[in-house]
């Protein structure tokens, strides 16, 4: 029998904000253990937790870029559960009344689109974090993290493929980062995921039973742990055994989930809402304000750059993938003016260069007013396409001005044509058989002169101005 | 008939980590039903067309800028810890 995989995610979003979401302690990562905490995020007892606007605001523009639905009245409420990187015993969540629902994303896989639905965005606070001893029976606990304002987007369960899923992530990923609401990376936790996964024959209605995928750090992750999940439960169901609803923790070294076994009761969070924080009311007026503050997204200015600039939809894809990369574009546009030029550059010396070094477009040590500049040394015949290149990387390298590094190393073109009419004369006189092999028809020949010319300048002689004087003095 | 069963009374008593002898359960079960039973009085009341409430007082959107203020000395921060080592609260081993 053929099954079909039912496919949802749960993503957690960390907001770049500067302070936590219920009190003024900082969210900067890396300080030393619990100095970033006070008695609301320690979980004293009768403190007053008061809502930052900015998380309001940051969650209203995801929203907004997912095409949600915001709610008039939203709610926080407490979840409880007892683990020591809770320090109150319940998380401030959001649970009947979130912040915005029913929205959508498109992806794309393999050329092919499909509409994911939103289930829901809601707000909510971060725990803290655990270390535990490698030799004796402890774990420390950090409240640092403790606060730290989340969002949390729940798909529908509307993904079949294990490639869709890590589509679905790279889109979300791409709008955090365009709304400049958080730094959306896996490897360091400012994006999490659990998926929730169940088979069903193919063509069938209705719902499995599910597992759930936790402990999978990125995207490659996902999209593994969920390749991995569809075997194990594919291989169970056919030998008529049954999926067991758990949770399981994906093994990135040996690539397999294995169960948690978790002792805890099947969650029972006794949610209810939170006394200490009243409701958000947003009207539409505020909506607009937030919508008027948001960026041009992905969707968008993507097309924008085929209309305004002529470019492939490929080029125009590649250059709006990050709001850098599109940044830095535009600049360089506004000042030299040929997208297409610029473009080329961009996707293939570029990108190249700072994907060797893992770096991304925004600390690129050449700014975009240095390619203009190189670009327009290459367009006015002052170096060739293939110094520029070597031109660049030179930039890249030192921080230099493609200027300064062309005075400096003395790499500008030779097109003085008296200059170069002499060499192309000496040529002639010094290999008078490759002539005569040449004007006997043999052409080939013509490729070995041109070399011999660019050789007495170091590669500096303009090689277009080369040709057409050997030409003129051959035939 | 009650409202609430002494299963979950049980069943809340171990969410929440506490312990109870029979005959303790047995009279939290009594009490808790006393309680709901007067809470119950409420529902004589004819509640058609009040908008549901989280709260007694009619206060939306209390908010604070996102500024950073000062936190609490790691020493404060750490003074109810049965154990500590260096800046971080210590616990049993949970995994």
């Amino acid at each position: 029998m053929d099954y079909e995989a039912v496919i949802g995610l749960e993503v957690h979003v960390q907001l770049k904000t500067r302070s936590k979401i219920f009190c003024s302690c900082s969210t900067r990562f890396g300080a030393p253990p619990n100095t970033h905490t006070c008695p609301i995020c320690i979980g004293m007892p009768g403190v007053l937790p008061v809502l930052n606007k900015k998380v309001v605001e940051y969650a209203m523009k995801m929203a907004l870029a997912t095409n949600c639905e915001i709610a008039s009245v939203s709610q926080f409420a407490r979840k409880h559960y007892f683990y020591p990187d809770l320090p109150k015993g319940y998380q401030i969540s959001q649970y009947e009344l979130p912040l915005a629902e029913n929205g959508w994303i498109d992806v794309e896989v393999d050329g092919q689109t499909r509409r994911i639905g939103i289930t829901r965005i809601h707000m909510e606070e971060d725990a803290g974090k655990l270390i535990h001893d490698e030799h004796r029976p402890l774990s420390f606990v950090d409240l640092n993290r403790t606060g730290t304002p989340l969002i949390e987007i729940v798909s529908e369960p509307d993904i079949r493929r294990p490639e869709e899923a890590s589509e679905y992530l790279k889109k979300i990923r791409q709008l955090v980062r365009y709304l400049g609401i958080s730094d959306g990376n896996m490897e360091e936790g400012s994006l999490r995921c659990d998926a929730n996964i169940s088979l069903r024959p193919l063509g069938r209605q209705g719902y499995g039973v599910k597992s759930e995928l936790k402990n999978m750090n990125s995207f490659r992750h996902v999209q593994k742990a969920l390749e991995y999940e569809i075997r194990r439960q594919t291989a169970l169901l056919l030998d008529g055994g049954q999926v067991v609803q758990e949770t399981r923790l994906w093994d990135a070294a040996k690539g397999v989930t294995h169960s948690m076994r978790g002792k805890e009761e099947a969650h029972d969070y006794r949610y209810f809402p939170d006394p200490d924080l009243v409701p958000v009311e947003i009207e539409r007026v505020w909506i607009e304000k937030v919508r008027q503050e948001m960026p041009e997204l992905p969707g968008a200015k993507r097309e924008r750059f085929v209309k305004e600039y002529g470019l492939p939809p490929y080029d125009a894809d590649v250059l709006t993938s990050s709001i850098h990369v599109a940044d830095y574009f535009e600049e360089c546009v506004r000042l030299f003016h040929r997208p297409k030029t610029v473009s080329n550059w961009i996707m293939v010396e570029l990108l190249k260069l700072l994907h060797q070094d893992n770096q991304e477009i925004d600390t690129c040590p050449v700014p975009p007013s240095s390619l203009a500049a190189l670009l327009k040394l290459v367009e006015d015949g002052t170096i060739s396409a293939k110094m520029g290149k070597k031109v660049l990387e030179e930039s890249y390298k030192t921080g230099m001005e493609p200027q300064q590094i062309v005075q400096e190393q003395g790499l500008s073109q030779l097109s003085d044509e008296a200059e170069l009419k002499s060499m192309v004369a000496r040529v002639i006189e010094d290999f008078p058989e490759e002539v005569a092999k040449y004007r006997s028809g043999k052409k080939k020949v013509f490729g070995f002169l041109v070399g011999q010319v660019m050789r007495m300048t170091r590669g500096k002689a303009n090689p277009k101005k080369v040709n057409e004087l050997l030409q003129k003095a051959l035939d | 008939m009650a409202k609430i069963q002494k299963s979950e009374v049980e069943h809340v008593a171990k969410l929440a980590r506490l312990t109870f002898s029979q005959a303790e359960i047995d009279s939290l079960t009594d009490q808790l039903n006393d309680i709901l039973t007067y809470i119950g009085k409420l529902e004589e009341l004819d509640s058609t067309g009040v908008e549901p409430t989280t709260h007694a007082l009619k206060l939306t959107n209390c908010f604070r800028g996102d500024e950073v203020g000062e936190s609490l000395p790691v020493d404060e921060a750490l003074s109810n810890a049965p154990q500590r080592e260096g800046g971080a609260f210590v616990v049993p081993r949970i995994i």
